[in-house]
């Protein structure tokens, strides 16, 4: 736990009064501030022979773009792009424009820490923005503490990880996972959960700490069985049948890849229509983007707890998926992961203006405190232990592919990467 | 575990569960046919079997489109034809990857694993390019989806009951082809004997050629069978590939009997062992049995006795 307040965007005005000393240099991305770049001499604002130059500053984007994994990654590396467009739009970092150098990580672990390392030594990039699986974050983490890197991390993970190397731009597991679960008890009077995911570290951990969450701090309520399957599992009727003989109240699925979509599509098959929710299915695994391969009316009237839908009502998502489309197509989707990628290059835009430089010693002790107010998830800001505040929100997919919010908190959800009582 | 029910419910879930496993039964049937034919009968070892399953699922997806947009009316329909174009497009394929590939390696049948595994890799890759790195929705009519209630508590998918269906219908067909028709004459008297097939006039070059299209095209039929279950993506392929290997395998590779007994007792074993233990204990148990009883017996269930 830290030892920061939780930063509620209802007491901004105090919040903004006591901050105004350091105003001019917070993100204020509605006015754009133009930082002339030779406010910034570039020997002052890189003292450690980072690739920056009086009119350039050099990042990485560092995903799979080949192997399995390009299905998931695609999305945030658009982000990525749009994100950097932007941002030179309107100005581009400390006067200087953001150039990107691509590497491809294959869905290799290896890989991943041969181009991480290839990205920090030989091309000295100021930051990347990269990686989605634990495995391939877990493989480069080495290279990044190592050689001083910054990295930008995306995906919604099992947390049990604070690097000075590292600002984790999704949701840690406690975030995403207690305020659903306590959802679906109050409003549907849920009681019985059974656990089912893909058999990795992601969603053990995850389901360890729902079932430490029902079983401690739910009233009266209990997990009825708790089942893992390989990845790439594609027949479930056994355990389809299982869950009729144990009716739960819920399904608590952390099912990933081609097993989703076999998985929903069986359910279906089964009778177990999600719509009648008996027993209600919630997830935590599928977003906007994997429902296009599960099919909309396979999933419908399931629900998703996650930070982000590409339904969120507000101005600045609107405006996101407006440029989103217009950049990589009109009938492409948002999901969640690919919100949290677009956020990496403004926080890291928001910590170097505000730190007035690109050393990562200086970007890395500017970035807590660092707020977004034009993030599309809404108001976001950097904890101390490197992961974001963000509202968990809950939503129930629709035929058409896409979720409506149903619930979201009203508070922001403090991260918790190592939450006591649930390890 | 099964203390609180009574025996009306016990016996509904065990039925659906007996059901449950005959599907799988069929899926492995499906699945394993056209590398029994490629691999058993010709002996090359088709590391790219999946992706023939892909291609006829991506083949599905188009016809799907096609009838949305230009045919709705006829939409309920369009299954037929496009497991039928997902024959003749793997099939087809087949025979180029035959005729650009794979005859040239015959005779070291080990490069086959190396070559065909390459070819994998391209077709995924071609695939992603095509149809992107995101799987696609295929969407199934509407009478094939749901489930058929038997009685107040027994639930059968109906997309179940059309794989087993299909199962059935191929393995027929393949028998027939293999043990009633002129080419299953000269494919088995290759096996046994190329040099002799080819001295009493067999067009053994053809033969080669047709085998291994009409394996690949089994492929396609399956992986177009199989969009009503699992995900259509360019790397779905390597989802079915291990299976298929384990049953034609475990079954004796020479042997289409073989292959079907194989995947009824690995499926029956499974799927029991599914509902008693978890998902992940099931298969490693599955997969220890299977090395255990190879060990003992390398050949596998069925071996043809031949003089050798």
């Amino acid at each position: 736990m830290s030892d920061q307040d939780p930063s509620n965007p209802a007491n901004g005005v105090s919040r903004r009064a006591m901050l105004a000393g350091s105003a001019a240099l917070t993100a204020s991305l509605f006015l754009p501030k133009q930082l002339k770049a030779s406010d910034y001499p570039t020997d002052m604002v890189n003292t450690t022979g980072l690739a920056v130059t009086d009119d350039t500053v050099t990042i990485g984007i560092l995903h799979s773009i080949t192997g399995t994994m390009a299905i998931s990654e695609t999305g945030s590396v658009q982000a990525e792009k749009l994100a950097i467009k932007q941002i030179n739009e309107q100005g581009g970092i400390l006067g200087r424009k953001i150039e990107y150098i691509q590497e491809d990580g294959a869905s290799d672990w290896p890989t991943f820490a041969e181009k991480a390392r290839k990205l920090l030594v030989n091309d000295k990039v100021a930051s990347v923005m990269g990686c989605w699986t634990s495995a391939s974050r877990k493989a480069v983490l080495p290279v990044f503490e190592q050689h001083n890197g910054f990295l930008y991390y995306p995906t919604f993970y099992e947390g049990l990880e604070e690097s000075p190397n590292v600002i984790y731009t999704g949701q840690e597991a406690t975030q995403q996972i207690i305020a659903g679960l306590d959802w679906v008890n109050k409003e549907k009077g849920a009681k019985s959960f059974y656990l089912l995911g893909s058999d990795y570290i992601w969603p053990r951990t995850s389901n360890k700490i729902a079932r430490k969450h029902i079983e401690n701090f739910m009233d009266g309520c209990k997990v009825v069985g708790e089942e893992y399957y390989p990845l790439g599992h594609t027949q479930f009727n056994s355990v389809i049948n299982k869950i009729r003989l144990k009716k739960p109240d819920v399904i608590y699925a952390i099912v990933v890849g081609g097993s989703n979509v076999a998985f929903y599509k069986q359910l279906t098959a089964a009778g177990i229509d999600p719509a009648k929710e008996k027993p209600i299915v919630l997830t935590i695994s599928v977003t906007e983007d994997e429902i296009r391969g599960i099919g909309g009316e396979n999933i419908a009237g399931s629900y998703a707890c996650m930070k982000y839908f590409q339904s969120l009502q507000n101005e600045n998502n609107l405006a996101f998926v407006k440029a989103f489309k217009e950049m990589w197509g009109e009938d492409i989707v948002v999901g969640d992961v690919t919100q949290a990628a677009y956020l990496g290059p403004w926080l890291w835009k928001a910590a170097v203006e505000k730190a007035g430089s690109f050393d990562v010693d200086k970007v890395r002790a500017a970035s807590p405190g660092i707020e977004l107010t034009t993030a599309p998830e809404g108001y976001v800001k950097v904890h101390e232990n490197h992961h974001l505040w963000s509202k968990t929100r809950v939503g129930k997919a629709q035929a058409d592919g896409q979720y409506e919010v149903v619930f979201e908190t009203a508070e922001l959800v403090e991260p918790d990467p190592f939450p006591e009582g649930y390890q | 575990m099964f203390a609180d029910y009574s025996w009306p419910e016990l016996g509904a879930i065990f039925a659906m569960q007996g059901f449950a496993g005959l599907i799988l039964f069929s899926v492995f049937v499906l699945m394993a046919l056209g590398l029994a034919i490629i691999f058993g009968q010709m002996g090359v070892i088709n590391m790219a079997h999946g992706e023939f399953m892909i291609l006829g699922a991506y083949v599905t997806y188009l016809v799907s489109n096609l009838f949305a947009d230009y045919m709705p009316a006829l939409f309920s329909g369009y299954f037929f034809l496009a497991m039928f174009l997902a024959f003749i497009a793997s099939g087809a394929l087949g025979l180029l990857v035959e005729w650009g590939l794979i005859r040239h390696l015959y005779k070291r049948p080990l490069d086959t694993l190396l070559a065909t595994w390459g070819l994998s890799l391209i077709l995924q890759q071609v695939y992603r390019s095509v149809f992107g790195a995101r799987e696609v929705g295929v969407s199934i009519p509407d009478w094939m989806m749901g489930s058929l209630p038997l009685t107040d508590l027994i639930e059968i998918p109906i997309n179940g009951i059309f794989v087993m269906i299909l199962a059935v219908g191929i393995s027929l067909a393949v028998y027939i082809m293999m043990f009633r028709s002129n080419w299953g004459k000269q494919v088995r008297a290759i096996n046994q004997n190329r040099v002799m097939a080819g001295a009493v006039g067999i067009n053994t070059e053809w033969t080669d050629r047709l085998t291994f299209g009409i394996g690949c095209g089994v492929a396609g039929v399956a992986g177009s069978a199989f969009t009503m279950i699992g995900s259509t993506g360019p790397t779905a392929g390597q989802l079915y590939i291990v299976d298929t290997f384990l049953v034609v395998v475990f079954g004796g590779a020479a042997s289409l009997l073989g292959t079907i007994a194989s995947a009824f007792s690995i499926s029956q074993a499974q799927s029991i062992m599914e509902f008693f233990l978890s998902g992940s204990m099931a298969k490693v148990l599955t997969l220890l049995v299977v090395v255990g009883i190879l060990m003992v017996r390398p050949q596998g269930l069925f071996a043809l006795k031949l003089r050798k």
